[in-house]
């Protein structure tokens, strides 16, 4: 099976802890809340977005080393053009660009799921729990209103971590290994989750598209790390 | 060897590489948890692994 990825370059912008503060005023709490929804109506929209452009490819047949180039297109995208452009309205375009394309790639890696026996039963499993969590956790910290900022050293050393261990396996191809690395990226990633939630609704994000890539990269490696966890545990 | 492989392999360097300096700057400016914050971390981050196990139970 094609090695799975983690790719949350969400990590990549430096996070700026000067401006994360608690609300103080009526202004700052209706900006907020504006962040905050205008960051779930552009993360619904990528989704399906993603999911169309999934379905295309899994309908064009497109081969497993389609998911290779779209990581590494979405990746570069990701570094290079998103800072420069997320606060404008190319921003939005970038980020369906990014989006679309790991959709794209995610088709075959489907197609391959959905060629086992179970494979249709592991692809909805994967797909509702990966709802499940992203609704869950940024739920508990919008009901809550907890501070996760803290969590950013850890959460990079876990990324470095993880990283290393995928980079590591890549040679050493051991099964158990990747999935103890999938486990970790689906525990990181919910970490990342409350951790960007936390940061919206303290007002550190102030960039709806920033936070929306932040999101998404954290449900897209859920995703896939939950179907890797599945088709090997759901294999006979 | 597999060629793909290598080309993982790099994009992975450049990944860790790119995030460095934010892996710098978050240890020595990082905010540290005060009494408490952990725990309130720990709770959802649980319901998460009691999630996973059950979605594996109910695959196999």
């Amino acid at each position: 099976m094609q090695s799975h990825l983690s790719l949350s370059n969400e990590v990549l912008k430096p996070m700026d802890y000067n401006s994360v503060a608690s609300p103080r005023t009526a202004a700052a709490g209706l900006e907020i809340n504006k962040v905050l929804k205008n960051t779930y109506l552009l993360l619904s929209a990528t989704i399906i977005f993603s999911a169309v452009t999934a379905f295309f490819s899994m309908s064009m047949g497109m081969s497993v080393n389609t998911y290779l180039f779209s990581v590494i297109g979405a990746f570069l995208i990701g570094i290079f053009v998103l800072p420069r452009t997320a606060n404008s309205s190319a921003g939005i375009g970038v980020i369906f660009l990014i989006t679309g394309l790991l959709g794209f790639g995610l088709g075959p890696i489907i197609n391959i799921y959905l060629q086992a026996a179970n494979g249709a039963q592991i692809v909805t499993t994967a797909l509702g729990g990966t709802g499940i969590i992203f609704l869950g956790l940024s739920g508990y910290v919008l009901t809550t209103k907890k501070d996760f900022t803290f969590m950013a050293g850890f959460l990079m050393t876990g990324m470095m971590v993880i990283l290393l261990g995928i980079l590591a396996n890549l040679f050493l191809n051991i099964p158990a290994f990747s999935l103890a690395i999938s486990a970790g990226v689906i525990m990181l990633m919910s970490g990342f989750i409350l951790f960007d939630t936390s940061r919206i609704v303290r007002g550190g994000e102030t960039n709806y598209i920033m936070a929306t890539y932040g999101m998404y990269l954290s449900i897209f490696n859920i995703f896939i790390h939950l179907l890797n966890i599945l088709g090997f545990m759901g294999d006979d | 060897m597999d060629w793909t492989k290598i080309i993982w392999a790099i994009l992975i360097v450049m990944m860790i590489a790119s995030l460095w300096p934010a892996y710098k700057h978050h240890m020595k400016h990082g905010k540290k948890a005060e009494k408490g914050d952990w725990e309130g971390a720990l709770l959802p981050l649980g319901a998460v692994v009691v999630l996973v196990i059950l979605l594996i139970m109910s695959v196999r």
